[in-house]
């Protein structure tokens, strides 16, 4: 539990260091304090898990915790270093910036580890109220405006949602732990229509949180008008967080009342799979390709959820892995060219790999493991899904699936195309030491977990 | 000894092309490829031709899913490895005229690619297979979407898109399979093993059938092939035709056929019915191409609509002779191509109606496309003949006792007389009658062209007057197919 009392800590530490003007040291203290999380995270990491419910029962810090601690911090030491400069060009308070983003991990890791319904709840609230205030951080902009205030409003309306359920649940059941409720619907063959009813209100607020449709229409505005970063931040460590909380709730005390939810989650995932990826085609803008395929990507993530077993969780902890470090790669490109020609327009990648092969091939890969070719990590990912579902006899899923697999091949190949088949004169791209180490780390890994997933395959 | 060691040189050898200077690529490309065909070569000096599986590796790969690096050769891998160790040297040297930009990049993928190939052509691991099938197609892509002709990007895309498309289907019938075996396992001689439903069968027929229609390219799923075939560069083109839509055709024999049996028999005539719509389709569009580039993508499709026809036909006959034919058509095709390559190269165009009386500027090049275009329409003495003769042999064989399949197999037998129509048609109108202006200028082969042509004629005669051997090395393995697959139907 260290980890999350670092977390806590270490943004409390950043704005005393802002407090003194010094900013040079805020990015290496935010990383090597991440760093030192991460570490207590993996050393509480044990096969056969071993791990018992601390704190009263309100948090259970297991290899599932463990795994998904690891890949929202990694991703978020990965999007920081992405940072470098970024800030200090949107605004003067750059401390916040670090403080904001750790309160708001801080928060996730209580979502990847709670057993107790109150603590999702106040997890979940944390990582929003930070990111409300993250998304309308561009005080003067209108666009980040609008995303703060609809994000907000959004937000705070599907909190309500989500709360109503788990009184529901509560009235029901009498116990917020995921034990005690678990326990209860095992023991009570007739379910109250009350508890169904909080299982529905849940999967609203819950889709609502990682953007399936038909909630998800606050996405792309958000996406779009919040600064680059912060939209990398939000469709990776966010959305990873989200689906290990809907994981882990839906395994741990809904399991046994899949007749229930199954068809709900099946319509949700089918909708969000053709509404995120027939947006995508339209879009002229990468920052709102990558927004709407992202939806697509939580319909993809939703596949472990709906086919839920054993392997589940090493499914989502796959593909969110893979499609974390793979947005990183692809944000982290789009800041890069958006800040030398101001457009986030597919037409500004135009003739990129003449000038920055080195980016252009990371971008590719990027692009590749998204659409999900063999050797990326995005491949891995899509296997796991696509076994898992298939297991449980949803093959029409799976053949949706893949005829959406085809689409998205679209846009993310139109990126490509352009970066190599459409040679324009353009200056070269100066690309930041930091951001190479970042790009090579996340292209390496994409690749390595493409080819020998083995080592995090069984993680969980 | 293992077969590792075939998969893994191209791609070492990509990686060190990659990095070296464009100037150098192209040697160290066919250095590289050259030392693949001698370790293929040593792999059949010790091939025992039985039945067995050879210089097989197995070791775990991802565990959980019970997935294996499993490869290995029998008798009809082997002539599948021999094909593409053959043609990648040939098809590299045939590039020697052309002045790639980013030269090392091309070569890098099409070694790349050689080695995508050899995994699906030694596979014995469903999860392996579909790698290898999707490592192939990556570089073709960019080989022909960054060298290819003006339409290019929307071509190439399609192309993409419609093979990329099959091969999901083929990956949900490969989990599908995998999930019916009782120890949840890739292994394909476990999953020969499986006693499917007709129900369970017709999914994974129809699965892994998209995939392999689109590659090979079936009618109708052809319409990828004309385009991509034209606007790829040449090199990009004889790897395709050469070698990769072989891939199609080997995995109807090693996967959809075995796995599915019952399926297959079900839509067998359909598929028959199919592959002579194709036949005669491609071979009247190709009667009516001006371009010769074109004209040969289209004889293509009627070549392997053949293939297809016999091999669904199902015996052992029909296989053997689809198993040479591959092999045929693969030398037959890129030295096609070649011809083409050399006459757009040397006059800037590919227009049939310009062109006349090359053979008397350049006879040596008139000799090497005689030789080609009997081998393609398959004369006798030539590589074709011995593959057409078995393919409508194992046709005939199985409407031996159907009225109505006999027309099917008169109709797939017009093919020869079609091909020979329209490729006899296009040497006498691009050879033949009087030289014109732009003809005139026509030099004869030399250096690296006069080397390739050589070679393939050399094939093309050699495999036409003794074909023994070759078929020797299939022989144990098609009858065992065959004959489990018999036990399986009963």
């Amino acid at each position: 539990m260290n980890t999350l009392i670092i977390i806590s800590v270490l943004p409390i530490v950043l704005l005393y260091l802002g407090l003194y003007k010094a900013t040079k040291a805020l990015l290496p203290v935010t990383v090597i304090g991440l760093f030192a999380a991460l570490g207590c995270a993996i050393a509480s990491y044990s096969k056969p898990d071993v791990a018992q419910p601390i704190y009263h029962g309100m948090m259970l810090f297991n290899n599932f915790s463990v795994a998904f601690s690891a890949v929202t911090i990694i991703a978020t030491i990965l999007i920081l270093m992405l940072s470098g400069g970024y800030f200090e060009k949107i605004s003067r308070n750059v401390a916040e910036y670090y403080a904001i983003i750790l309160f708001s991990l801080a928060g996730i890791i209580v979502m990847v580890s709670f057993n107790n319904l109150v603590m999702l709840f106040i997890g979940i609230e944390i990582m929003s109220v930070s990111l409300y205030i993250l998304a309308g951080i561009k005080k003067s902009d209108f666009a980040s405006n609008e995303a703060a205030l609809k994000y907000f409003l959004m937000g705070a309306f599907s909190t309500g949602f989500l709360l109503f359920g788990i009184t529901l649940i509560y009235g029901s059941s009498a116990s917020f732990d995921l034990d005690v409720i678990r326990d209860w619907v095992v023991s009570h063959p007739h379910i109250n229509p009350m508890f169904y009813t909080g299982i529905g209100l849940i999967i609203v607020g819950l889709c609502f949180k990682v953007g399936a449709a038909p909630f998800h229409f606050w996405t792309p505005d958000v996406y779009e008008g919040s600064p680059t970063l912060i939209t990398a931040f939000m469709s990776t460590v966010v959305k990873t967080a989200g689906f290990a909380a809907f994981l882990r709730l839906f395994s741990a005390c809904f399991a046994p009342l899949s007749d229930f939810w199954v068809p709900i989650l099946l319509v949700i995932t089918v909708l969000t799979l053709f509404i995120g990826n027939i947006t995508a085609l339209y879009q002229q803008s990468f920052k709102r390709m990558l927004a709407f395929s992202s939806i697509s990507h939580a319909g993809y993530l939703l596949f472990a959820i709906v086919a839920l077993g054993a392997g589940s969780a090493n499914s989502v902890f796959i593909y969110a892995t893979a499609y974390s470090i793979a947005s990183i790669i692809a944000f982290g490109a789009l800041i890069l060219v958006q800040q030398q020609n101001g457009s986030d327009n597919f037409e500004s990648f135009n003739g990129l790999a003449k000038k920055n092969p080195f980016l252009a091939l990371v971008l590719t890969i990027a692009m590749l493991s998204l659409a999900g070719i063999p050797l990326t990590a995005g491949f891995i990912g899509k296997f796991f899904m696509f076994s898992g579902a298939l297991a449980k006899y949803q093959v029409w899923l799976v053949i949706i699936a893949a005829v959406n697999a085809i689409i998205s091949i679209f846009y993310y190949f139109r990126v490509i195309v352009a970066m190599y088949f459409r040679p324009v004169d353009r200056a070269e791209v100066t690309v930041p030491a930091y951001y190479k180490v970042v790009f090579v780390l996340s292209a390496l890994a994409t690749i390595i977990i493409g080819i020998y997933p083995d080592f995090i395959a069984s993680f969980i | 000894m293992t077969v590792s060691i075939l998969i893994f040189l191209p791609v070492v050898a990509a990686v060190i092309v990659a990095l070296l200077k464009n100037e150098v690529a192209k040697y160290a490309a066919l250095f590289f490829s050259l030392a693949e065909l001698v370790v293929a070569g040593i792999f059949l000096s010790r091939f025992v031709p039985d039945a067995s599986t050879q210089f097989a590796i197995d070791v775990p790969w991802i565990s959980r899913f019970g997935i294996y690096f499993a490869a290995g050769i029998d008798g009809i891998s082997m002539i599948l490895v021999l094909l593409t160790t053959v043609l990648v040297p040939l098809i590299i040297l045939s590039t020697y005229k052309h002045e790639y930009k980013n030269a090392s990049a091309f070569y890098a993928l099409i070694l790349f690619m050689q080695a995508g190939m050899l995994v699906v052509f030694t596979a014995l691991d469903g999860f392996l297979f579909y790698v290898g099938w999707e490592a192939a197609l990556i570089p073709i892509y960019f080989i022909c979407a960054l060298w290819g002709g003006e339409n290019r990007i929307r071509i190439t895309l399609k192309f993409f898109i419609y093979t990329f498309a099959g091969s999901l289907f083929m990956l949900i019938a490969i989990i599908y399979l995998y999930l019916q075996s009782p120890d949840k396992t890739y292994d394909l001689h476990q999953l020969y093993n499986l006693k499917l439903s007709a129900a369970h069968q017709s999914i994974v027929f129809w699965g892994f059938f998209v995939a392999f229609a689109i590659k090979m390219p079936l009618f109708p799923f052809h319409t990828w092939q004309p385009d991509t075939y034209t606007e790829a560069p040449t090199g990009g083109t004889m790897m395709l035709s050469g070698i990769m839509l072989k891939m199609g055709i080997y995995g109807v024999i090693r996967w959809l056929i075995p796995n599915a049996p019952i399926g297959f028999i079900h839509y067998q005539v359909l598929i028959i019915v199919l592959a002579v719509i194709g036949i005669v389709y491609a071979s009247i569009i190709a009667f009516k191409q001006k371009d010769g580039k074109r004209l040969v993508a289209y004889s293509s499709i009627a070549h392997v609509g053949l293939i297809a026809a016999g091999i669904f036909a199902w015996n052992a006959q029909g296989l053997q002779g689809a198993l040479i034919q591959m092999l045929n058509h693969g030398i037959n095709v890129v030295g096609m191509f070649f011809i083409w390559d050399i006459i757009s190269r040397r006059l800037n165009t590919r227009d049939i109606s310009q062109l006349g009386g090359i053979a008397k500027v350049a006879p040596q090049f008139a000799i090497a496309f005689l030789i080609i275009v009997l081998g393609t329409v398959g004369l006798p003495l030539t590589n074709g003949f011995v593959g057409e003769f078995l393919l409508l042999n194992g046709v005939f064989q199985f409407s031996a006792n159907h009225y109505h399949n006999l027309v099917l197999a008169v109709i797939a037998g017009t093919t020869i007389i079609l091909g020979a129509v329209y490729m006899l048609r296009m040497y006498k109108n691009v050879m033949q009658g009087e030289t014109n202006e732009l003809t005139a200028t026509f030099t004869d082969i030399h250096g690296s062209e006069k080397l390739v042509l050589i070679i393939i004629c050399v094939l093309i005669i050699g495999l036409g007057v003794y074909p023994g051997p070759v078929m020797h090395l299939s022989e144990a393995a098609v009858d065992n197919l065959v004959k489990m697959l018999n036990t399986k139907l009963i």
